[in-house]
């Protein structure tokens, strides 16, 4: 069963993935953004991260991929892009191969040290024996429970940084994005 | 029997190494800025995916913590980056990353 669940929400993440990166249309690649953060968010069920899984659904395909095609829309980009156009002739081989590259060392060094990370660590190998370990800090919301006493105890300093990091980046982007006023040099002030 | 296979991490970090590297093809082929902040998405969920994988193969909470941080930093960017996108394409017509090439507004 687990293995049919990692079969179906893999080919999603596959898909979508590829997807994204042929698709000609922006819209469509947004599309397909979303199929492949569903497929993450069914692995992360899988894992037993529940919390996650809701927020990828609805952080990622709820707030940023509609952010996305709201400024496709609001750009009016969202033309078919002609893929066949290639200022660079060698660009699209290079970048064949140097993924290929990539993705060989990552998953060589994954079959290299995976018996490396078994015998470090006592935990079991798989989904199922995690559960175990789930269910003795107790309940089915053993999760939100063990990430909120992490994030708010041991990450708590980094937890409230990032509401600098949010304030920062809604100032700037409203900063740069509305329209100058008619004095170039007026500094603050409103519209 | 072939039911009774259960997916271990190895599985799922060659997921993410796979979507991993198809993010990174997609940043490297794609003109669109749009589209290539796409690609960065799927990067990031591509080390979200490894994140929780070892989070739950090591049974320690801090990869998911570490997740909800780069969920975060991603909405961040993403807000920054679509309005750098606005900003420019107010000035100029074309949007490819090919002309942009200069800081010149």
């Amino acid at each position: 069963m687990t293995l049919v669940v990692f079969v179906l929400a893999s080919i999603m993440v596959l898909g979508g993935g590829v997807g994204v990166v042929i698709m000609r249309n922006p819209v469509h690649a947004a599309l397909s953004l979303v199929l492949t953060l569903f497929g993450v968010a069914v692995h992360f069920v899988a894992m037993e991260a529940h919390f996650l899984a809701a927020v990828q659904v609805i952080v990622y395909a709820g707030a940023i991929v509609v952010l996305f095609l709201f400024v496709l829309m609001l750009l009016g980009v969202d033309k078919v892009e002609n893929l066949r156009i290639e200022p660079l002739a060698v660009q699209r081989p290079l970048a064949a191969v140097m993924g290929m590259a990539l993705v060989g060392l990552i998953v060589a060094a994954v079959i290299d040290t995976r018996d490396a990370v078994l015998t470090g660590v006592g935990g079991g190998i798989d989904v199922a024996a995690n559960t175990a370990l789930a269910e003795e800090v107790g309940g089915h919301d053993a999760n939100i429970r063990q990430l909120s006493d992490n994030l708010f105890s041991q990450y708590v300093f980094a937890f409230e940084l990032t509401s600098v990091l949010l304030v920062v980046a809604v100032a700037a982007t409203v900063l740069m994005t509305r329209k100058l006023p008619d004095r170039p040099d007026d500094g603050g002030g409103g519209e | 029997m072939i039911a009774d296979v259960v997916p271990t991490t190895t599985w799922y970090l060659v997921l993410g190494a796979v979507l991993f590297g198809i993010g990174a093809v997609g940043v490297l082929v794609r003109r669109n800025p749009l589209v290539l902040f796409m690609c960065i998405e799927l990067m990031l969920n591509a080390v979200n995916l490894t994140f929780v994988s070892l989070s739950d193969r090591l049974g320690d909470i801090g990869g998911q913590t570490a997740v909800f941080f780069v969920l975060v930093v991603a909405a961040a960017e993403v807000v920054v980056g679509l309005g750098i996108v606005i900003s420019i394409l107010r000035r100029r017509a074309g949007l490819t990353a090919d002309d942009l090439t200069e800081l010149r507004g």
